[in-house]
């Protein structure tokens, strides 16, 4: 019953910001916004812009990849330089070492927040602030302004420019994300959440005579923007399980609200910018469907028992899978919160997915592998639908034997190209470092589980860094040179290999002139279009994965009866290939 | 060209780091001002209500079975997180076997949360139910009735938040608190 309204809440409170921050959102990128004005006009003086300067789509990409190479360079000096700067650092940690560096820095440039180290016993609170909250902010910024730029590809006619990169980042971080996660961290403090620059507590019990050492810090702002920017990196190890990132039921919920706000809006933005909300809408639905199927399947998966822990004589489980559970957000929230995670490019978990259940695991592995479009990560999952939808008007061309056109504009092969390239880079790259990584020694002493598990937990973190989650099958060391430096190659690839494409796409669409409407125009705004949109990503997303799949979650889903105890997944994989598993 | 534009990042990277040092310390301020209880840990004499600890011996209610106390050898604090056994992991039936085991032992027939592991290792709470597994042990190591211990679990028992967000929930070391200011 709990979990009936938890879901109403949830409902109401996106759609509401469907239809408001949406609205917002499109006032911010078209300049109508300006209470901050006395903040942003200097703003673009130091840097030297204005937004009538618009760019060409190069010039736009070039901007973008160089602000990032530098918050690449910077955020790498701050993390290796940490233990030489005196301030917030209350348990005087030391530089991170170069390879993690290296890691760390690229998964947070690039909106992954991969971590491959464990927050309160690695991170100063100066880098918890100076290096990955600010980059939990622009590279959100940063992923917002390519969809826009996008957008205006589709709003635009015979437009030689896109937009103005420096303008479009700093709007979208100075009017949407710092308001928005400075009172959502309020709240998350009100709850429980740490905010203090105070360094550990002490603890003696008298009652049991325990003595514990708790970690503090500031919490409870980066926990704001880490799940509104669906950035994903937590303060803590545990991320969005310890009791002082996510404090109660209501910051749960707050959490999946802000981490699938600004994604499921950029539908309202797409309509509004391109001149009909119907558009926007049709893909909204699409998301939508995609969402409640996934949320519905792992939830009531979560809700069967482990079955390791009924293997053990604990065969009653009415509270599903307590496993690397919270009792405080229980079973179906606990999924909920997955899927929302996964589904967005947000990767923080509230609980241990690497314990959910084989088709819980299933649900969110394939969460990602659909490309992260339902809703996707901020920007990030707007770009990356439309780029679905450019191969389905494709397809729908080819079916009735005319030119395609999506929103007037023609669909010619430059575009199919640009569209295509964006869509199968993250399969590529997922499984051929996945290839990589299970046949080379370095990559087999990953995993901490046996058998198909095992294969899941290396399959799950390339398929995690490829698409820019960042949420992990937690059992899996990643802190080798091995996983260290192929994970930041999926992270790249994952991130700018479908950014350039875009804006690419983009600007050829902002050049073109519109096709006046026909009675033969194949319509965009119909459930036929819904339908075919949905098919095409199940279709990319099933057939690429679904050999992957079946080594990992769905073998053992089916191996009833069977632990794996010893042996990595070399003895696991001669044992398949001999047939002897059933 | 290319040199404006570099110059434009190295601007725009000093303008967000100082931007976001703003909003941290504003934030922490605001935090300090207005919630300075839970801003700082939610501690209380015996620890925080926030964070669970290790309960031993027969004569208190326990939580989750987590590694609760992150406190590693050096006396800093350690690390939080879950132990990511997968559902088929066999080192996963050998532990939850013998932590079922372990509450036979002791008299308690116990529920599933309270033989497995949590997200963060430090899950403070227990449901109702996971308390009220535990009183024969209770009752036998510390002479007091059921009855009693039944109206101290309803009396600990928080009920989900605005009704509906999780379930009912205990706090154990208030329950604790509470036991042992009974008789």
């Amino acid at each position: 019953m709990g979990f009936f309204w938890t879901i109403v809440v949830l409902v109401v409170a996106l759609a509401v910001a469907w239809r408001y921050l949406g609205a917002y959102m499109v006032a911010v990128y078209e300049g109508r916004v300006h209470f901050f004005g006395f903040l942003e006009r200097p703003i673009y003086r130091a840097l030297g812009t204005s937004p009538e300067k618009e760019q060409n789509w190069k010039r736009y990409g070039a901007s973008m990849i160089i602000f990032t190479g530098v918050s690449l360079l910077v955020t790498y000096a701050l993390l290796r330089i940490q233990g030489h700067i005196g301030l917030f650092n209350p348990q005087h940690l030391s530089a991170v070492p170069s390879p993690l560096a290296f890691n760390t820095d690229i998964s947070f440039i690039t909106n992954t927040n991969w971590q491959n180290y464990g927050g309160e016993t690695t991170m100063s609170y100066f880098s918890q602030i100076g290096a990955l909250t600010v980059q939990q902010f622009m590279s959100a910024a940063v992923g917002m302004a390519v969809a826009v730029a996008l957008i205006r590809g589709f709003a635009r006619k015979e437009s030689a420019t896109i937009g103005n990169f420096w303008v479009d980042a700093v709007r979208g971080a100075l009017y949407v994300l710092l308001p928005i996660a400075f009172v959502a961290g309020l709240i998350f403090v009100g709850q429980g959440a740490v905010q203090t620059l105070a360094g550990p507590a002490h603890i003696h019990d008298a009652l049991n005579g325990v003595a514990q050492t708790i970690a503090l810090g500031p919490v409870g702002f980066m926990e704001a923007i880490k799940q509104l920017g669906t950035n994903g990196g937590g303060f803590f190890n545990a991320n969005s399980a310890h009791p002082f990132e996510n404090p109660t039921g209501l910051t749960n919920l707050l959490s999946i609200v802000l981490l699938l706000c600004i994604p499921f809006a950029f539908t309202y933005v797409f309509g509004k910018m391109v001149g009909s909300l119907r558009q926007g809408i049709a893909v909204l639905v699409a998301m939508v469907a995609l969402f409640g199927v996934w949320v519905g399947f792992t939830a009531y998966a979560e809700h069967q028992p482990n079955p390791a822990v009924a293997a053990a004589g604990q065969v009653h489980q009415p509270t599903g899978n307590t496993t690397g559970k919270e009792v405080r957000f229980g079973d179906t929230s606990s999924a909920l919160f997955g899927v929302s995670s996964t589904m967005t490019s947000t990767g923080s978990a509230d609980a241990a997915y690497d314990s959910f259940n084989p088709m819980g695991g299933f649900g969110l592995l394939t969460g990602m592998m659909l490309g992260e479009v339902s809703p996707g990560g901020v920007g990030s999952g707007m770009y990356t639908i439309l780029l679905f939808a450019i191969i389905a008007v494709f397809i729908g061309g080819l079916m009735i034997g005319r030119t395609p056109e999506y929103l007037g504009k023609k669909i010619q092969a430059r575009e199919v190209k640009l569209a295509g390239l964006g869509v199968l880079v993250m399969p590529i790259v997922v499984l051929v470092l996945t290839a990589i990584a299970v046949s080379t020694a370095a990559g087999r002493a990953g995993p901490l589980n046996a058998g198909p598990h095992g294969f899941s937990e290396i399959l799950y973190a390339m398929t995690s860094q490829g698409n820019n989650n960042g949420s992990a099958f937690g059992g899996l060391t990643g802190d080798t040179n091995f996983y260290n430096i192929v994970g930041s190659i999926a992270m790249l690839l994952g991130r700018f290999a479908i950014m350039i494409p875009v804006l690419a796409l983009a600007g050829a669409l902002a050049a073109k002139n519109v096709v006046p409407h026909s009675l033969g125009t194949f319509k965009t705004d119909n459930t036929m279009f819904i339908g075919l949109l949905l098919g095409v990503i199940i279709i990319v997303g099933g057939l690429t994965f679904f050999p992957a799949l079946a080594l990992g979650p769905i073998v053992e889903q089916l191996s009833k009866g069977h632990f794996y105890g010893t042996g990595l997944i070399g003895p696991f994989i001669s044992h398949l290939t001999a047939g002897r598993l059933f | 060209m290319l040199l404006t534009q570099l110059r434009r990042a190295v601007v725009l990277a000093v303008i967000a780091f100082v931007f976001v040092f703003v909003y941290a310390l504003v934030g922490t301020g605001l935090s300090q001002l207005l919630f300075k209880d839970q801003a700082s840990g939610s501690i209380t004499a015996n620890g925080s209500t926030m964070i669970g600890q290790s309960w031993s011996g027969t004569k208190w209610f326990h939580g989750r079975p987590d590694s609760d106390d992150p406190l590693s050898a050096n006396g800093t604090a350690g690390e939080s997180g879950a132990t990511n056994l997968g559902p088929r992991s066999k080192t996963l039936v050998v532990d939850t076997r013998k932590l079922i085991e372990a509450w036979h032992k002791v008299g308690v027939n116990p529920t599933s949360d309270l033989v497995t592991t949590s997200g963060s290792g430090l899950d403070p709470d227990i449901t109702p139910a996971d308390a009220i597994a535990q009183i024969p042990m209770i009752v036998r190591s510390r002479g007091v009735t059921s009855a009693q211990l039944q109206s101290l679990i309803a009396r600990e028992t928080h009920s989900a938040q605005f009704g509906f967000l999780g379930s009912p929930y205990i706090v154990v070391l208030q329950l604790n608190e509470a036991l042992a200011s009974l008789r």
